[in-house]
């Protein structure tokens, strides 16, 4: 079953940055966006999501599907008493199945985890929310080995229960270790 | 020194009224400091003030000046929402500049305005009655069960903003309703306690109790526990070495703020 379908698609801010793309996602599927820095990856998620302007084209979603979108901004969390239990629960990502050496950190505050347990966290927070289409942008950053490959086993369980997933990311090993399918990206077009 | 005066049961309105503004304004300040907009408040309050003085000048009720000014300035306020940080802080910087300009025009222009915005500047928390008391906790009805509806969208569309949109959810629909309720609150509490212990009150509780709450629930509960319990030592002390309650409050708050930050400070070094 389809979740997410772009055709012809470009995308941008003031002008086309990406496109024309076609693209489609389907439950259980874990598709990849490849393309070398300033091909548009990240512009194209924000497309799908419905943040930037699209220029052309068009995007269905599937009725009633909900999606999910981690993007590389990182909220700045110095001094705010929030922890790691009520941050998934912001998102409505439940804390079960997280490896250990962060579900035994749950309770405490986000300002005293470190740059990777934050970043998993975070991760955990938009992969793990009510969500038929879920959006990756550079996930592996500030992860460890350990962390991407709990990454890699959560990816792959989320998509086994039915959501679509789709993912930009560098680590060229990564994609091909998770992604069942990837898409080339080289850029907007020349008119 | 009269201690007797703290068992006067004209002072038992006054009290109460100062307590429930003691509680609701640190849970309002503990949002707006995650949001980096604590000079918001001060500009509300400011507004405010100059709101209610402006309706009296006009002959409208007091009652209506001072929140329809806060009201003004969150509507202001909102029209700087995608604004960068130190735009709507320059935005906030001059709300609180033109209410306070109002505000003091009025007061030298008019002579009974200038008692009146004296008391709205300082504070009249010993003249506040029953009628007060049941006004302010009508907004403490009203503003703890919006908070509580609020908070998880605030935090949301703070933490993971694009998240937030992409659930197709708007960011400056929730934070204007944020803004009136917080304008609302504060154009009530600076009619009852004054510009400053409004915005002391707003400001200082939920940084002090920051650095110790393990949880966001906590820090709410240490924020407002703080307040009520700077007011109830304020409002004692300035009663029995009579003296005017605002300033009381706000260098007892000041005292606490300071000796958090230092305590936390400590606290680090000695972690590390």
């Amino acid at each position: 079953m389809m979740l997410l379908q772009a055709t012809g698609l470009v995308a941008g801010y003031g002008r086309p940055v990406v496109g024309p793309v076609d693209i489609a996602l389907h439950r259980g599927e874990v598709l990849g966006l490849a393309g070398p820095n300033g091909a548009g990856k990240s512009t194209l998620l924000a497309a799908l999501a419905g943040s930037v302007r699209c220029f052309a084209g068009s995007i269905l979603r599937a009725p009633g599907v909900a999606l999910s979108w981690q993007t590389q901004r990182q909220p700045a969390v110095a001094g705010i008493p929030l922890n790691g239990r009520e941050l998934l629960a912001l998102t409505g990502a439940a804390p079960a199945g997280l490896p250990p050496w962060l579900a035994s950190r749950l309770e405490e505050r986000l300002d005293r985890l470190s740059g990777g347990q934050l970043q998993f966290l975070h991760l955990w927070a938009c992969l793990q929310a009510p969500a038929e289409v879920i959006l990756l942008d550079e996930p592996t950053n500030n992860l460890d080995p350990d962390g991407v490959a709990a990454l890699a086993a959560a990816i792959a369980q989320r998509a086994a229960a039915g959501a679509g997933i789709l993912l930009v990311s560098h680590d060229e090993r990564f994609v091909t270790a998770t992604c069942q399918r990837q898409v080339l990206l080289k850029g907007a077009a020349e008119s | 020194m009269n201690v007797e005066l703290l068992f006067d049961p004209l002072f038992l309105w006054p009290c109460l009224t100062g307590m429930v503004f003691a509680l609701l304004l640190p849970l309002c300040g503990a949002y707006l400091r995650l949001r980096g907009e604590w000079l918001a408040a001060l500009s509300y309050a400011q507004m405010a003030a100059a709101g209610g003085l402006g309706a009296m000048a006009l002959g409208w009720p007091l009652a209506l000046g001072g929140p329809a000014a806060a009201f003004l300035a969150a509507g202001v306020k909102n029209v700087f929402e995608e604004a960068a940080e130190s735009v709507r802080g320059a935005a906030y910087a001059m709300l609180l500049l033109a209410g306070w300009g109002v505000a003091v025009l009025l007061a030298a222009n008019l002579p009974l305005a200038e008692r009146l915005g004296h008391a709205l500047s300082d504070g009249q928390l010993y003249f506040t009655d029953q009628g007060h008391f049941f006004a302010a906790l009508g907004a403490l009805a009203v503003a703890l069960p919006a908070l509580a509806g609020l908070s998880r969208p605030l935090l949301l569309s703070h933490f993971y903003p694009d998240f937030y949109r992409a659930r197709g959810r708007s960011a400056r629909r929730l934070h204007l309703a944020f803004d009136l309720l917080v304008a609302g609150v504060l154009a009530l509490a600076t009619t009852g306690i004054g510009v400053m212990a409004a915005f002391a009150l707003v400001f200082i509780p939920p940084l002090a109790a920051a650095p110790w709450a393990g949880s966001w629930r906590r820090a709410l509960v240490l924020g407002g526990g703080l307040g009520v319990f700077a007011h109830l030592l304020a409002f004692a002390l300035a009663l029995v070495l009579d003296q005017p309650y605002g300033p009381v409050l706000a260098l007892l708050l000041v005292a606490l703020g300071a000796g958090s930050a230092l305590l936390a400070q400590g606290h680090s070094r000695i972690a590390k």
